[in-house]
């Protein structure tokens, strides 16, 4: 391009510009990319000084992490040859596997705890958004201020009337209790953002349904909900990034049959010394579903981050 | 199709009135302009038609049928928003199919129906195009397209034309009309845009303020107004209102302003009071011989016509006149009014008084 464009960066720069998100994005990917690596390396490569930035790649870590062992006699070990790849990683250190770990059951927790807190978020909150929005509504301004009030102290502020509240109600370590909490917390963020997404769909549209002969929640499902979808895709991912990743209520709350995954990652270190690779391996896992999840809403995500401030 | 009738529809918003006691009758079969200035209650009154807002009191009857308290979806009309509201996560085939889809209606038929409506809005080519990216013209042509294809009992445009380019304002016009009188569709058409109204409807309502002020044909709403409103809102420049003080009884067939004798169609109602002398400019002459006198403040052409300012004794006129006559800024001059056209007024209510002229017209507005 000649001449000088007033709102068109020049082409140094896109070059300076260029430079810096990528020096930056490798900054931020750097521990990640460790984490990665650390949990294909053996236990000596995980502690090696000098950093091994090479090595030869094990998937011990990942077996590590999905099973308990005991260590046997060589002889036992002998007159057991291992069976699978798995068993003979194992039996090469002198182990065999005494059977799998509660790592992927915790995982289990966390998908649905995680999962199912982010749909029901999402779900009442778009009700109650759409209501908020649309409807004439006594003290309106009122319930959304106190909705909003809910988020204004930090939740763990409320951990012990929590911790007594779901004693008392039997929901301490139950799946059920931690969806109801993460909810209660997620829904004021989610009835929020998603008001200013139904504000902006103009009413027309639906008035325009219902003289085509549709309901009131025809024209709600058919035609503010789709488009509605970048706002309820970018809501949806922000809460099930803060169900997922919240660790201090479930410290307190679960510590068996509903204990998420971050709770429990941590406890691997204690398990027969500190085993980094199975560590790594169960925080890389762990990454795995809000990472998929967000790149699959990734195309909502752009447009709907901007909270409706570009929709044409 | 349907006739389409308001008895005393008032809406209340609150405290606020946005529309008192409407009453009016649109014939089946005809193109009816809803015509005021913003604000005054058109579409309000429209979305009471529709059923977007139940009236607060009053009876509205479509087809004979009263329907002011059945939701839109039960009321089988057609509306055309003023940006269209066609749907953006649609294509324009499926956006004027979904009203047929509501219905039920079998898929083939379905197709035969936006086909023909495709067909007579020209738009055959756009089926499958998104909404996103069509001209402001093809919109309107996919709202309409979304009307027509499932033979409302009416159609309800609000200001149908208003987010158009003004060249293009036209051209639409014209097609709108033309497809009405092929349809022969009952039409109630929004507008605050009165050379609009008056080229376009067989029939107008005028509001002001959430009142209708006269319902009747452009031309009886032009030559014979029932208020000073109206007077006032519709033609350009509007009528001349020239202010006197005066005593008239029942069959006075002149008044006299500043010691001159003005001829005045024969009045049918005696007035004392504050009066108005009404006359539209096409309907002054400017000549020496005549005795009231004006003088000449400003002219402008026009082409064939130029419209003549003058100050008088009794306020400003402008008047239409040929453009070869000779008009001096400065010069004073003798108007003459052609009485016959001559509305009085009252000044204070505003109201027009019934003489020979508008006494037919009056009675139903
Ligand atoms: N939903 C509403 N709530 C309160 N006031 C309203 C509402 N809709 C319209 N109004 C008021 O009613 C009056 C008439 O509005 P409207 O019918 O839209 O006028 P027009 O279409 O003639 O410009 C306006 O003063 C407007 O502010
Ligand atoms: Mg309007």
């Amino acid at each position: 391009m000649s001449g000088y464009s007033v709102t068109e960066p020049s082409s140094t720069q896109k070059w300076v510009a260029g430079v810096l998100v990528i020096g930056y994005a490798l900054i931020t990917l750097m521990p990640l990319l460790w984490i990665l690596a650390t949990g294909f390396k053996s236990s000596a490569d995980s502690i090696a000084y000098p950093p091994k930035v090479t090595f030869q790649p094990t998937l011990e870590g990942y077996v590590n992490l999905f099973t308990t062992q005991t260590r046997q006699t060589p002889e036992y070990l002998d007159a057991h040859p291992p069976q699978t790849w798995y068993e003979e990683i194992v039996h090469d250190k002198g182990m065999v596997i005494a059977g799998p770990s509660r790592f992927g059951e915790r995982f289990m927790n966390s998908v649905i705890i995680g999962f199912g807190s982010t749909f029901l978020s999402v779900f009442l909150g778009t009700l109650a958004a759409y209501a908020f929005s649309r409807y004439r509504i006594p003290l309106k301004d009122d319930l959304l201020f106190f909705i909003l009030s809910t988020r204004m102290m930090p939740p763990i502020a409320v951990a012990i009337p929590i911790f007594l509240m779901f004693r008392n109600l039997g929901l301490s370590d139950t799946h059920t209790g931690m969806i109801l909490l993460y909810t209660a917390v997620n829904l004021s963020l989610s009835v929020w953002l998603l008001k200013g997404f139904i504000d902006e769909i103009p009413r027309e549209y639906e008035e325009a349904a219902l003289i085509d002969g549709y309901t009131r929640f025809q024209a709600f499902t058919k035609v503010v909900l789709p488009q509605a979808a970048t706002g309820i895709a970018a809501t949806a991912i922000f809460c099930l990034i803060f169900a997922w990743n919240e660790y201090a209520f479930a410290v307190l709350l679960t510590s068996g049959t509903a204990q998420t995954a971050p709770p429990f990652i941590p406890t691997i270190i204690g398990n027969g010394g500190q085993d980094w690779p199975a560590v790594a391996a169960g925080a890389t896992l762990f990454l795995l579903p809000v990472m998929v999840f967000t790149i699959l809403l990734r195309k909502h995500l752009l447009r709907g981050i901007t909270f409706g401030a570009v929709r044409k | 199709m349907a006739e389409i009738v308001l008895k005393n529809v008032r809406k209340d918003f609150g405290d606020f009135t946005a529309v008192q006691a409407s009453s009016f009758k649109v014939e089946d079969g005809e193109f009816f302009m809803l015509l005021g200035p913003s604000g005054c209650g058109k579409t309000t009154t429209l979305r009471m038609i529709a059923g977007l807002e139940l009236p607060t009191s009053g009876e509205i009857y479509i087809g004979g049928e009263e329907v002011g308290q059945k939701p839109a979806s039960q009321r089988d009309i057609a509306f055309v928003f003023q940006m269209f509201a066609l749907y953006p996560h649609m294509n324009v085939r499926k956006n004027i199919s979904y009203p047929l889809v509501s219905q039920g209606m079998p898929k083939a038929q379905v197709n035969e129906k936006v086909a023909e409506a495709a067909r007579i809005l020209g738009i055959e080519k756009l089926l499958d195009r998104p909404v996103g990216g069509l001209s402001g013209g093809d919109r309107q042509r996919v709202a309409l397209g979304r009307a027509i294809v499932r033979d409302p009992k009416c159609f309800l445009m609000d200001e149908p034309l208003g987010a158009l380019d003004a060249e293009f304002r036209e051209h639409m016009a014209e097609e709108l009309r033309a497809l009405h009188d092929r349809m022969g569709a009952t039409t109630i058409y929004v507008t605050h845009d009165q050379l609009e109204a008056m080229q376009m409807g067989d029939k107008i309502v005028v509001m002001n303020h959430g009142v209708v002020e006269q319902f009747g044909t452009p031309q009886d709403i032009y030559d014979k107004p029932a208020t000073m409103f109206v007077a006032d809102f519709i033609g350009s420049p509007s009528m001349n209102f020239l202010k006197f003080h005066g005593k008239l009884d029942a069959a006075a067939t002149s008044v006299e302003l500043h010691h001159q004798k003005l001829p005045v169609p024969a009045l049918r109602e005696p007035f004392e009071g504050d009066m108005v002398y009404g006359v539209r400019p096409e309907h002054i002459t400017l000549s020496d011989k005549a005795k009231y006198r004006g003088e000449i403040v400003a002219t402008e052409y026009l082409g064939t016509t130029q419209i003549v300012t003058l100050q008088t004794h009794n306020g400003d006129v402008k008047a239409r006149v040929a453009s070869d006559q000779k008009a001096q800024v400065g010069e004073t001059i003798g108007l003459a009014f052609n009485g016959k056209t001559v509305t009085l007024f009252d000044n204070q209510t505003g109201r027009a008084l019934r003489s020979v002229l508008n006494e037919g017209v009056l009675s139903h507005g």
